[in-house]
């Protein structure tokens, strides 16, 4: 595996994937984001200035969790969730929008634009647009506007403009063309915050960047809590940015197994799901050489996922390079395997998981060979190596 | 049919006048018609004709072609259908140039795609999308089967990397009117004089405006500054109408002489 390959991008890329497939209005802005954000990650200053707001604002670090009644019901396994759904807001996407606004205002842009699918990123960009007085528009389909209206009443109250997306199938992917749309058209003022590591170079790179904390505190943590690292780590991937996050600091770790759980809505032979890296093929979306959902012309095929965050055709570059080089395996959970962990999650510890939390739970408790991950959570079997196949039916 | 070499850079070049590129969708409303529609554009004055092959998800169009996208692909457009399209239309003897986004051409297959133009009759290519960083080796099929790879410089383009644009570029140079995306609109922006004359200096290929242009004003606002204007969305609108666009290529003719 080359090492080299997977923190930098070479020329954009992880391996095949990643790139630059947007049009030329946007190329300079690109260049510029990527100076801007390499001069930022290397300035003392801003560093400084991005840990006091991960503290203060977000409430970082985040706990992690032993779940131990849940660990007792699949015996010889040690359950822990890095609890990402305690960021402020309610999740990981916090620790993305929080340092693209300090990096917008670097740049001097006051504007602010983003897409969103369960809503979650774009309260987290509301939230950080009023708390450093930024103009904040969210591009959101009709249909997740429909199924997370709470969230909708959130970014409003927050100040932020909702625009309604009613084109293709009405979810997250419409809505980030329309962002995409929106910031060719004012680029000169605008910074799109895009919600994963997804879209063009360097975004992936960039946002990996911000979400690598989750994996750097629960490596630790878990460290300190075991005095050993866990056997497997598993995280949902969406457009992957939480998976990212945690997986960023193990990857190295050779002993430690990836894994990570894509949407697979109705089952994948359906093709009603949102599983790109399980059921798609190498394609471009959204200005990115990667895993796509797709017809054999390239025409973007609609998705199917209870998961509203998780309703995307396409995944980050860096995913679908890992998949390749096998570093990551990827598995797909169906919509009524993950109400089941939803169910099983929310009697446990009386409280109420989102349901992309459940999807990556649900697959490690199916096959036990993983270790947990909640917005990010980690699990343990108790002796080293130990994997049972099977549990049996929940 | 084999591309005649510089049938678009001879076609496009203005010659005391401003040329005029229509854009259409590949079928749209339907594909019947929209054969129909390019034969009909093709012998109304035009220099060269922009056969769109539809995208679901069109990063750099606005809501009349991305509507006009989504009808051709609900009535079965596909990127064989349109390449027959470009076919029926290229008959007419005016130059056919496809303009589609990389990933119907990565699917299809960017070698497949390119032999398929060229046997189609079809001149050159523009895909938005592929800016020159991307380029290869696409664009190197596209040149081995005698296609002009047509990029785009755009408002935000520093003046170095239009050197670079423009010599990737053949056929014509691409410039884009607007910092935007596709769609009319009432007034050209400012300073668009200025983009213009950076771009010639850049290059000898003729150079033609896109995004934006619709009326006979902004005819005579380009005339003499560059080669050529296209116009999409006004002419896509009298399509999705019902219409076929050819009046509104004659009134603008008027105001190109
Ligand atoms: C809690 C939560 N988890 C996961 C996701 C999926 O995104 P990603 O795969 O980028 O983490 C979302 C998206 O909205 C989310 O809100």
């Amino acid at each position: 595996m080359n090492r080299a390959a997977l923190t930098h991008p070479v020329d954009g890329r992880f391996g095949a994937f990643g790139g630059q497939y947007v049009p030329e209005t946007l190329m300079s802005a690109l260049h510029e984001l990527e100076d801007m954000w390499h001069e930022a990650k290397a300035d003392p200053q801003f560093q400084l200035e991005l840990a006091g707001h991960r503290r203060a604002f977000i409430g970082r670090p985040t706990p992690i969790y032993a779940a131990t009644r849940l660990s007792e019901q699949f015996g010889g396994t040690h359950i822990h969730f890095k609890r990402e759904d305690l960021c402020h807001t309610g999740a990981h996407k916090l620790n993305n929008a929080v340092g693209q606004a300090l990096l917008a205002i670097r740049m001097g842009k006051r504007r602010i634009i983003a897409e969103t699918g369960a809503g979650q990123h774009g309260v987290a960009t509301a939230t950080v647009c009023a708390r450093f007085g930024l103009d904040c528009t969210v591009y959101m389909g009709t249909e997740d506007m429909r199924r997370q209206s709470m969230n909708v009443r959130r970014m409003k109250l927050l100040g932020a403009e909702v625009v309604e997306v009613k084109s293709g199938s009405k979810t997250l992917k419409d809505a980030t063309t329309e962002a995409i749309r929106d910031w060719v058209t004012n680029v000169r003022t605008t910074h799109y915050i895009i919600g994963s590591v997804v879209g063009p170079h360097p975004y992936p790179e960039m946002v990996r960047d911000l979400q690598r904390v989750i994996g750097d505190e629960a490596r630790e943590q878990y460290l300190s809590l075991d005095g050993k690292l866990p056997d497997v780590v598993v995280a949902c991937v969406g457009g992957g940015s939480n998976a990212i996050g945690i997986f960023t600091a193990f990857i190295d770790d050779r002993d430690v197994a990836l894994v990570g759980v894509e949407a697979a809505g109705k089952g994948i032979r359906t093709g009603q799901h949102a599983a790109s890296l399980v059921g798609g093929r190498p394609g471009v979306l959204h200005g990115s050489y990667t895993y796509v959902l797709q017809d054999g012309d390239g025409q973007i095929l609609p998705t199917h996922s209870i998961s509203a965050g998780l309703d995307y055709p396409g995944v980050g570059p860096e995913h679908a390079f890992l998949r390749d080089i096998e570093r990551v395996e990827y598995v797909g959970v169906t919509d009524q395997e993950a109400l089941a962990a939803f169910k099983l999650l929310t009697a446990m510890p009386s409280r109420n998981w989102p349901i992309s939390i459940s999807s990556a739970t649900r697959n490690e408790i199916r096959s036990c060979r993983v270790v947990a991950m909640a917005g990010s959570s980690l699990f343990s079997p108790r002796t080293r190596g130990f994997a049972v196949t099977s549990r049996g039916p929940l | 049919m084999v591309a005649e070499r510089l049938r678009l850079e001879k076609a496009l070049r203005a010659d005391g006048d401003l040329k005029l590129v229509a854009y259409m969708m590949a079928g749209h409303p339907n594909r019947k018609r929209s054969i129909e529609v390019g034969k009909r554009l093709a012998g109304s004055g035009i220099a060269a004709l922009e056969v769109g092959i539809p995208h679901s998800d069109p990063l750099a169009d606005g809501p009349v072609i991305q509507r006009a996208g989504q009808a051709a692909l609900a009535n079965g457009m596909t990127v064989e259908g349109a390449l027959e399209v470009a076919k029926a239309v290229a008959t007419e003897g005016v130059p056919v140039v496809l303009m589609t986004y990389i990933n119907p051409v990565l699917q299809h297959d960017p070698r497949k795609f390119a032999a398929e133009s060229a046997q189609a009759g079809v001149a050159g290519v523009i895909v938005p999308d592929l800016p020159i960083e991307e380029a290869e080796p696409v664009a190197g099929w596209l040149r081995a089967a005698s296609l002009d790879t047509i990029f785009m410089v755009a408002p935000t383009t520093p003046p170095d990397r239009m050197a670079t644009i423009c010599s990737h570029s053949s056929g014509f140079v691409y410039c884009v009117t607007v910092t935007g995306i596709t769609g009319v609109r009432k007034e050209l922006p400012e300073g668009m004089s200025d983009l213009f004359a950076e771009v010639k200096k850049h290059t000898p290929l003729p150079v033609a405006a896109g995004f934006g242009i619709s009326r006979q004003e902004h005819m005579k606002a380009l005339r003499g500054k560059l080669d050529a204007a296209v116009v999409g969305s006004a002419i896509v609108d009298e399509i999705e109408r019902g219409g076929d666009g050819v009046a509104l290529v004659r009134e603008l003719l008027k105001a190109c002489r």
